[in-house]
C-alpha cells in the first residue's frame, strides 16, 4: 500500500483512498455521520455501563476494564452488564440492517420487519417451541423456532404478494394481514398455555434485554457477524438493484439470486434478536429512515442504520431500566417511540401518493 | 456477403410464459453498425432486444456473442462487452448525476477495486460525451426529462462496452431532444461502437441507422441499408400505412409520408 493516494475529488464531498489493489470511496457527508453515530453509541455504552444499583463514573467504567478497579466493580461492569450493553447494540445494529434490506428492496419505508409479518412469525414460531415443546426462552430451541417461523411466514408474505413480481405496497398489505392472523395464533397460544408458561412467554413477547447473558449474546452475535460478513459481498448488489432490475442485470448482477440472498440475510437477522429478546418493534422500521434523513444518501445505506438502529436500541434500553419509574421491557419503550413515527410516517405516505 | 458480426440471433424462439412471440428468428448484427430495429407495437421488437441483452432467456435457439453462446457468459464478463440502456429504470430518491452515472461501472468493479482511477476517467468520458459534465452535482429527480435520459445515457457509455443496446432511448421525449439524443448515438457509433436500438420514429431509423431491420408478428420482413429497403411497399406491408416515400429536404435519405385516409370534404 505504498502508493496510496489521499485526496478530495470531485469538490470536497468525496473521499478516495487508493493503493495496489484496493480502492475505496466514501461520501464525507456519510462518513462524518457515521463518525459521529459510532461516537455517540461509545459514549452513550459507557454511561449504560455505569447506571445501576452501583453508580459509577465513566472513568471508573474504563478503569474497570483495564483491571483499575476493585473486583466487585469490574463483575459488576463485565459480567453483569456488558452483555446487555453489548446486546442492545449487537441487536440494535442488525434490527436496523434488516430493515434497510427490506425497505431498499420494496423502495418502500413502510416495508419493515414489523410490518410484513417477518417479527410477528419468529415470535409465533418462537412460542409454539416455548409452549409446545416447553423449552425455556432464550434456548437454542427457541432461537431455531422463530427462525423458522419468520422464513414461513416471510416466504408466505412473499408468494401471496407475487404477482409478476414483488410490489412494495402489495408486499406491505399482505404482511399487515399476516401478521395480524400470526398475533391471533400467538395470543390464542399463550391463553392455552400453563399460568408460568405464559408469563415466560409474556416477558419474552414484550422484547425486552432483561434475560440476556452471555450465553444468550455469543451464539447469536456470531450469526450475526457472519450475516453482516456476507452482506460486505452482497451490499454492492442492494445498490445495483435500486436502478430496477433491468438496469440492476445489464450491469452484472444476478438479480435473483442476489434479491434472496439479501431476503435470506435480513430474515435471519430479525430472527435472530426476536430468538435471543423477543420481538423489539420499530427500530428496523424507523432507523434506515432517520439514516437516511442525516446522511442524505442516495437510496438506503446499510452502514449507517446499522449504527443508528444500536444508537435507537440502547438509548431505548437505558430509558428502559434506569429513567421511568418501573423498570419496562425495551420493547415497550421502542414501541412508544416507534408508534409516534409509524403515524408520522403513514401520514407523510399517505400525503405523497395522494 | 454479409458483414462479419459479433452478436446474432440464431433459431430464437421467444415469447412471455406460454406466448410465443418470435419463432426460429435468426439476426446478425453487422459489426460497426447503427442497427435500428422498427415495426408496428407488439412485433417482437424489444423482446428481441431483450433476448439478445439476456434480459429474456430463450425457449429455444441461442444468442452468439463472439462466438460464444450469451447463455455461458458470467454476468459481469458480459456487462464489460455489452451495454443496454432498458426501457425504464429507476433513479434512487436524491441521487446525484455523478453518482449514478458511477453505478454503470459496476462490472469492472469488486469488493477490493470499489473505485480506481480508470472508474473515475470512465466517468468523466461518458459525461463529457453526453454533455452533462456541468450538471454532475445536480440530483437526478430535478433534472428534464431530456438531461435525465442523457444521464442514463451516460450510465451505459460509463460501461465503456464495444456493443450497446438501446430499448426506445427516445421515447417520452420532445423532437428536439429525440434528434439531440439521435445525433449523439450517431457520433459514439463514429467512434466505434455497434449500436442496436429499437425505435417507433421511422424517420429517424431511417435518416441515423446504418442498417434496419423491419420486423412483423416476430418475424424479421426485411433487413438492409435504409436508402435499400425503405420503399412505400415495405411500409404498407410491415405497418398497413399507406405512405409515399420521399427523400429526407436534407440528408436525402429516405423520409416516409402517410398518405392517410381522404377527409369528409373530399379534400386532403
Amino acid at each position: 500500500m505504498r502508493d496510496t493516494a489521499f485526496g478530495l475529488e470531485s469538490g470536497p464531498r468525496v473521499i478516495v483512498l487508493r493503493g495496489r489493489t484496493l480502492s475505496v470511496r466514501f461520501r464525507l457527508r456519510t462518513l462524518i455521520a457515521c463518525a459521529v453515530f459510532g461516537a455517540a453509541l461509545v459514549g452513550l455504552a459507557l454511561v449504560a455501563l455505569g447506571l445501576g444499583d452501583l453508580p459509577l463514573s465513566v472513568d471508573e467504567v474504563v478503569s474497570a476494564f483495564f483491571g483499575g478497579e476493585s473486583g466487585i466493580a469490574r463483575t459488576v461492569v463485565v459480567e453483569w452488564r456488558l452483555p446487555r450493553v453489548l446486546a442492545a447494540v449487537i441487536f440494535g445494529a442488525a434490527l436496523g440492517v434488516s430493515g434497510a434490506i427490506f425497505q431498499s428492496l420494496t423502495r418502500n419505508p413502510l416495508a419493515s420487519p414489523d410490518i410484513i409479518g417477518l417479527t410477528a412469525g419468529s415470535y409465533a414460531g418462537g412460542l409454539v417451541v416455548i409452549i409446545v415443546i416447553g423449552a425455556g426462552a432464550g434456548s437454542a430451541t427457541v432461537a431455531g423456532g422463530a427462525i423458522l417461523g419468520g422464513l414461513i411466514a416471510t416466504a408466505l408474505v412473499y408468494l401471496l404478494a407475487y404477482r409478476r413480481g414483488i410490489q412494495g405496497f402489495r408486499l406491505i398489505v399482505v404482511g399487515i394481514g399476516i401478521s395480524a392472523m400470526l398475533e391471533a395464533l400467538s395470543s390464542y397460544l399463550v391463553l392455552r398455555a400453563k399460568l408460568e408458561v405464559a408469563m415466560m412467554a409474556s416477558v419474552w413477547g414484550a422484547g425486552s434485554l432483561n434475560p440476556v447473558g452471555w450465553a444468550q449474546l455469543l451464539p447469536a452475535a456470531v450469526v450475526i457477524a457472519v450475516v453482516f460478513l456476507a452482506l460486505g459481498f452482497l451490499g454492492g448488489s442492494l445498490r445495483q438493484l435500486e436502478l430496477g432490475d433491468d438496469a440492476a442485470k445489464a450491469l452484472g448482477s444476478r438479480v435473483e439470486r442476489s434479491r434472496l440472498g439479501l431476503i435470506v440475510c435480513a430474515v435471519a437477522l430479525t430472527a435472530v434478536v426476536t430468538a435471543a429478546a423477543g420481538p423489539i418493534a420499530f427500530v428496523a422500521l424507523a432507523a434506515p429512515q432517520i439514516a437516511l434523513r442525516l446522511t442524505r444518501t442516495a437510496g438506503i445505506a446499510l452502514v449507517p442504520s446499522a449504527l443508528l438502529g444500536a444508537l435507537i436500541l440502547l438509548a431505548s434500553d437505558v430509558v428502559a431500566q434506569h429513567v421511568l419509574p418501573t423498570v419496562l421491557p425495551v420493547g415497550v419503550v421502542t414501541v412508544v417511540v416507534g408508534g409516534g413515527y409509524l403515524i408520522w410516517l403513514l401520514v407523510h405516505e399517505v400525503r405523497r401518493r395522494s | 456477403m454479409t458483414p462479419r458480426s459479433r452478436l446474432a440471433a440464431r433459431d430464437l424462439t421467444v415469447g412471455y410464459d406460454r406466448r410465443v412471440i418470435s419463432r426460429e428468428l435468426s439476426v446478425e448484427i453487422p459489426d460497426g453498425s447503427f442497427t435500428v430495429i422498427v415495426g408496428p407495437n407488439a412485433c417482437g421488437k424489444s423482446t428481441l432486444l431483450r433476448a439478445l441483452s439476456r434480459l429474456l432467456a430463450p425457449s429455444a435457439g441461442r444468442v452468439v456473442l463472439d462466438g460464444r453462446s450469451i447463455a455461458s457468459y458470467r454476468a459481469k464478463d458480459l456487462a464489460r462487452v455489452l451495454g443496454l440502456l432498458p426501457q425504464t429504470s429507476l433513479a434512487p430518491d436524491g441521487i446525484t448525476v455523478a453518482d449514478l452515472v458511477g453505478r454503470g461501472r459496476h462490472p469492472h468493479q469488486g469488493f477490493m477495486r470499489q473505485w480506481s482511477r480508470a472508474d473515475e476517467d470512465a466517468v468523466a468520458a461518458a459525461m463529457a460525451a453526453t454533455g452533462i459534465v456541468e450538471l454532475s452535482g445536480r440530483r437526478v429527480d430535478e433534472l428534464s426529462g431530456g438531461q435525465r435520459q442523457r444521464v442514463w445515457v451516460a450510465m451505459v457509455l460509463a460501461q465503456q462496452t464495444s456493443l450497446v443496446l438501446l430499448d426506445e432511448p427516445t421515447t417520452f421525449l420532445d423532437i428536439a431532444h429525440q434528434i439531440d439524443l439521435m445525433e449523439l448515438f450517431t457520433d459514439l457509433n463514429h467512434q466505434g461502437t455497434t449500436l442496436v436500438a429499437v425505435l417507433h420514429d421511422l424517420n429517424q431509423a431511417a435518416r441515423y441507422g446504418t442498417h434496419l431491420i423491419a420486423m412483423k408478428d416476430g418475424a424479421v420482413v426485411a433487413q438492409g441499408a435504409p436508402a435499400e429497403i425503405v420503399t412505400a411497399e415495405l411500409v404498407e406491408e410491415v405497418f398497413g400505412l399507406r405512405c409515399v416515400v420521399v427523400p429526407d429536404p436534407v440528408t436525402g435519405t429516405p423520409s416516409v409520408t402517410p398518405i392517410g385516409r381522404p377527409r369528409r370534404d373530399g379534400r386532403r
